[in-house]
């Protein structure tokens, strides 16, 4: 039981009054980026990354900035709810699902019931996802502590590998927004050689694109552009929670242990393997519709309903975290922004950080407990805040934002080149959104761009060029052929459903 | 109204399909290009700089050839508006006077610092778009910028581009 005492060191770091009260601006500030249209979990960490730079050069400040950072995540994660539920409009993309049955509920009169289920749901399925991280994580870390160059290859191909597989869109718009974002991060002066590659003689290209200016511009400018061409207006219910709408779903909600032990299932494992939290939630869902005796009322108001999407997206928000700490791989974008975060402040994600660096890894996860304990009860406490931040006409709401966006984009370098070029990657986010090009895989590989082609010259020179490296002994070889079989997964499994007899019964 | 939808719509999303996707395949040709011109094969010391980025440019070519190839196959159902001229409208409401603000910002002629310019950029959103009162006006971008100013400038001492007015109120 190493692991337990390794959490309560974690606890001694995390129970500072300075880190206790960061956890709590982070959360309130996370809720609000949730809320507003335009901010979300990952550009609204991006946008405060570049203040924690000066936090994180002071001893043990590394910590306090994940705990900032992170806790800006559970916030925003918590702050979908809000709006989905009383307006209908999903905050983040990972509450769409809870728009179904959320906003039906609160139509009825029952968003108090709604709110309720959405945050205790969330918590549970955080906690689920916590307990997870605090237990297998030390095992993953020890595992990989054997990986070589052409291991962590393929851990980033079966990265990659299923977003393609997995995701719901078109197979070669991933591959394509994918590869942009690897040849975007190809740009500048490569690290091996010292040659400088695609600057064409530009000199604000020498040190390359970086990914807080490309999810500001993709995710915050381009959510902007999306939400204004639909016309803004806020009609809602009004948000009032007392303590007996509370204790009252409280008592409700044990009857659906069921859903939220099977979505809590599925969003850990959405989380881990990088599927996000979006599909986590739609997933939980429709699997609550089919399993649920009363899925024929789902879409209607049904509080089972909320609990389904909302457990699993918190899952899979929460486990995200873990192959990052462990592999260094991200499993969401914020996920992501929050590894540039750990290359920025000097720390190097993987393996070993769980040995340089146990103080930094458990005051993480024992923010995790402490933060999703500190956000439930204050979106509890505070929901007419929130909604009330809607409230404020969009006249005002979408300059401020803008002007948000702006600063944050230049704190990044002090650069006006790179508050240019996050309007240029606002208008290329608007347009990829339209067209279903997914954002996620391009903002990963921008993030993992050096690092995957370092691994993979590191392979190349350890193998002379041959490809064969990447199934040169059993461990390797597994991983990559699990990547491609997730690469593959769309045709393998109609390839199953053909040798079944499937197709014959029901043609789509 | 649908005719008339069709009317005003700014291309099909089948014409901006066929658009990005060929901006795609120009960009993978142009990674491609530039890794052979740096060396994409192998040198006595290992792969040269431009080994990994030339098959990135390969694989963006392969993908956008597919998407390119799956839109002209595709038949009636890309036909529909892209963007309606109303919603462009709006777009282009919040991305020029954005663009303005960006330049105003910082410019070879006269910059005006971030504060001065996002104050200008919130009050003519706010004029614009909801025509408030002058006097809510000013309360509202002033107040925004000055508690900007000190959580920036004070709190967290991170000093954001500044213009004539700074100076002459003695910060820098």
């Amino acid at each position: 039981m190493q692991e337990i005492q390794s959490l309560i060191g974690g606890f001694a770091v995390a129970l500072s009054w300075f880190n206790l009260m960061l956890m709590l601006a982070g959360i309130i500030l996370g809720v609000i980026i949730g809320v507003l249209p335009g901010l979300g979990g990952a550009n609204g960490v991006a946008i405060l990354l570049p203040l924690t730079f000066t936090m994180a050069q002071q001893p043990g400040g590394a910590t306090s900035a994940i705990i900032l950072l992170s806790c800006i995540y559970w916030g925003a994660l918590f702050g979908g709810a809000i709006t989905s539920i009383l307006f209908n409009i999903p905050g983040e993309p990972w509450s769409v699902a809870t728009t179904f049955d959320g906003y039906p509920l609160g139509q009825k009169g029952r968003a108090g019931a709604a709110l309720t289920a959405a945050f205790t749901s969330s918590f549970v399925g955080a906690l689920v996802a916590v307990l997870l991280v605090t237990f297998l994580s030390p095992v993953v870390a020890r595992f990989a502590l054997r990986f070589g160059p052409p291991e962590f290859f393929s851990v980033y191909l079966l990265t990659f590998c299923a977003f393609v597989g997995m995701s719901k869109g078109a197979p070669w718009k991933t591959i394509a927004s994918m590869m942009l974002g690897f040849a975007l991060a190809a740009v500048g002066i490569d690290t091996v050689t010292g040659q400088l590659r695609m600057t064409f003689g530009f000199t604000e290209l020498l040190k390359g694109f970086d990914f807080l200016i490309a999810v500001i511009g993709l995710f915050g400018i381009g959510e902007i552009l999306l939400t204004i061409e639909e016309g803004l207006e806020f009609k809602g219910a009004h948000a009032r929670l007392d303590m007996r709408v509370v204790l009252d779903t409280w008592k409700e909600l044990p009857k659906y242990w069921k859903t939220s032990l099977r979505s809590s299932a599925v969003g850990c494992m959405m989380g881990i393997v990088p599927g996000g939290a979006t599909p986590a939630s739609f997933m939980s869902y429709g699997l609550a519709k089919k399993m649920s005796p009363d899925g024929e009322k789902f879409g209607t108001g049904m509080v089972e309903g909320v609990v389904a999407p909302e457990t699993a997206a918190h899952a899979a928000g929460t486990s995200a975290l873990l192959p990052m700490l462990t592999l260094g791989v991200p499993g969401s974008p914020t996920a992501a922004v929050l590894l540039g975060g750990l290359m920025i402040w000097g720390l190097q994600p993987g393996p070993l950080l769980f040995v340089e660096k146990p103080d930094f890894v458990w005051g993480l996860i024992a923010s995790m407990y402490l933060g999703n304990i500190a956000g439930l009860i204050i979106v509890l406490t505070c929901v007419p805040l929130f909604a009330a931040i809607l409230r404020v006409p969009f006249a005002i709401i979408a300059p401020v934002i803008l002007v948000i966006c702006a600063i944050g984009a230049y704190t990044v370098h002090s650069s006006m080149f790179d508050v240019w070029l996050m309007l240029v990657f606002g208008v290329m986010g608007y347009i990829f959104k339209k067209l279903d090009y997914p954002l996620a895989p391009l903002v990963l590989a921008l993030v993992l761009g050096d690092r995957a082609e370092d691994s993979f010259r590191q392979s190349m020179l350890m193998s002379q060029g041959e490809v064969s490296i990447f199934f040169a002994n059993s461990l390797v070889g597994t991983i990559t052929v699990l990547a491609l079989i997730l690469l593959f997964w769309p045709v393998l499994s109609r390839g199953i459903d053909l040798l079944r007899g499937r197709t014959s019964s029901g043609k789509e | 109204m649908d005719a008339q939808n069709q009317e005003r719509a700014v291309g099909s999303v089948r014409a901006w399909e066929i658009a990005v996707g060929a901006i795609f395949l120009a960009f993978g040709a142009l990674v491609v290009w530039d890794s052979q011109r740096l060396g994409a094969k192998w040198a006595s010391d290992g792969p040269q700089a431009g080994y990994f980025p030339f098959y990135i440019g390969c694989f963006i070519m392969i993908a956008s050839a597919a998407n390119l190839i799956q839109v002209l196959m595709s038949g009636a159902a890309l036909r529909k508006a892209f963007v309606e001229w109303g919603q462009l409208r709006m777009i282009l409401v919040v991305m020029v006077p954005s663009a303005i603000y960006v330049f105003l910002i910082a410019n070879p002629w006269l910059s005006l610092g971030i504060y001065v310019a996002s104050a200008i950029f919130i009050a003519f959103f706010m004029r614009y778009l909801a025509k408030y009162s002058w006097p809510k006006i000013m309360a509202v971008s002033l107040g925004t910028m000055l508690a900007f100013f000190v959580m920036f400038e004070i709190w967290f001492s991170t000093p954001l581009p500044k213009g004539p007015l700074e100076t002459l109120l003695g910060f820098n």
